[in-house]
């Protein structure tokens, strides 16, 4: 494979053409700044979610190398402008090398967030059988900002899209987090929730639904937890497959244009992080890193971990695709929630 | 075409403006303005009431809008389903009070 990219890869343009979208509303989007490290260390995962970009699941093996965490913790501790490390996965706590790799960016004085998907805790390492059950004290411990999917307040949705059982788990995990202090005011420890609507429709405004997970959670379980974050569903990967198979492509694809929002596609977030693969290939974001999208510079070449340089980094051209759609819709979508 | 009530003619809902442009126009500004922002309703009230009225009504266009609507304005499906149960339960006590005048006639009618 060619280390380098042509600047424009020519594709047959679609009614979709999210870039034809951008002209037509003015709106140029180059990246503002890179505060953000968000690493994918594993695609190996306990879940076997519905509407997941990664297909992510208990046979994956892909796995981010020692050298590849070595590489992005120096380029954390050569760049203190990137602030914060964003882990995820699949379950990234699965991944070998997660407690040292969190400590060692807490050591630097990064605040680091984990994609956490709660039932983890209690299923383990799904080929180890290695038990995560210290997963929250470990969290606790190293000060992390803990950001877990709960696509409802309710078993139906929940299980509905991430599987039978999930939300019982979900709920068993949160109690152990809150017992820590996650979550609970004055702590300073963050337990952030993802809504992610559970079918082909846009999420409901993140405030009300927010006040809803935080009432029905508190007076039906006891639980407590920050911030809700709304993110549409990526018509990519598994929920793509879904939606083809059910014929429901089109008419969603449809709807993330009629919905478009300029206010939402100034805000989002791949102009201000950068996403590194489990090789160690740099993406705009997580969406782009699955569809192999790689991220390169003003020359076409490449960006990656191992020869990374800042200002080839930030001065790219952020590559967008049909899909981008589903981050401009509505109140508009980021992995910290609506962006308008 | 060969059935009546297509989901894809869900789509042509703005084409109601063939013929008689402004009347549809001063229709659609009206739906806007009530069912398209929070009021002394919030847009989740108003997609419940609409999903009611559209079982009330049995149209299948609406149910899916609506459907779709509630869920958009974060209800869940328990909510929904109430919402339709009110629809019902007037229908059957709009039928079952029409029977006082049944019985007012009854009485006239029986010695």
């Amino acid at each position: 494979m060619s280390a380098v990219l042509p600047i424009r890869v020519f594709q047959e343009k679609s009614k979709f053409d999210f870039e034809a979208q951008l002209r037509r509303n003015g709106i140029d989007l180059p990246p503002l700044s890179i505060d953000t490290l968000q690493v994918n260390v594993t695609k190996l995962c306990n879940q076997v979610c519905r509407h997941c970009h990664v297909d992510a699941s208990p046979q994956r093996r892909e796995m981010l190398s020692p050298g590849g965490i070595a590489k992005c913790l120096e380029i954390l501790e050569r760049h203190p402008q990137i602030a914060r490390l964003d882990i995820t996965g699949g379950a990234p706590e699965l991944h070998p090398g997660f407690d040292a790799f969190v400590e060692k960016a807490v050591a630097l004085g990064k605040h680091v967030m984990v994609r956490h998907n709660l039932t983890v805790q209690l299923d383990g390492n799904p080929q180890t059988r290695e038990s995560k059950e210290y997963l929250p004290q470990f969290f606790a411990r190293n000060r992390i900002e803990v950001i877990s999917s709960l696509p409802y307040y309710q078993e139906y949705f929940t299980d509905a899209q991430r599987g039978s059982g999930v939300f019982k788990k979900s709920v068993e995990a949160m109690r152990r987090l809150n017992a820590l202090g996650y979550g609970v005011e004055g702590s300073g420890l963050a337990l952030n929730l993802v809504y992610n609507p559970v079918g082909p429709y846009l999420p409901a405004a993140q405030a009300g639904l927010e006040a809803d997970y935080k009432r029905e959670l508190k007076e039906k379980f006891g639980l407590a937890f920050n911030s809700l974050y709304t993110i549409t569903n990526m018509p990519i990967n598994r929920f793509k497959l879904h939606l083809n198979k059910t014929g429901q492509l089109e008419s969603y694809m449809e709807k993330l244009l009629s919905a478009f929002n300029p206010a939402a596609a100034e805000g989002v977030m791949c102009r201000s992080l950068i996403s590194v693969g489990h090789d160690g290939r740099i993406y705009d974001c997580d969406f782009n890193q699955m569809l192999e999208m790689d991220a390169a510079d003003a020359k076409g070449k490449r960006l990656s971990i191992f020869d990374f340089d800042f200002e080839r980094a930030i001065r790219r051209s952020i590559r967008f695709g049909d899909h981008c759609l589903g981050c401009t819709a509505g109140a508009g979508s980021s992995c910290g929630g609506a962006t308008a | 075409m060969s059935n009546y009530y297509e989901s894809e003619d869900l789509k042509k809902f703005g084409d109601i403006g063939q013929h008689a442009k402004k009347l549809a126009d001063d229709f659609f500004r009206y739906y806007g303005a009530v069912t398209g922002s929070d009021g002394a309703l919030t847009k989740r009230e108003k997609a419940l009431i609409a999903l009611a009225v559209s079982h009330a009504q049995k149209c299948p266009y609406c149910i899916d809008a609506y459907t779709t609507q509630c869920l958009e304005t974060g209800s869940n499906p328990e909510q929904m389903m109430e919402a339709v149960h009110v629809a019902a339960v007037m229908q059957a006590g709009i039928t079952l009070v029409h029977s006082v005048q049944m019985q007012n006639h009854l009485k006239k009618m029986v010695l």
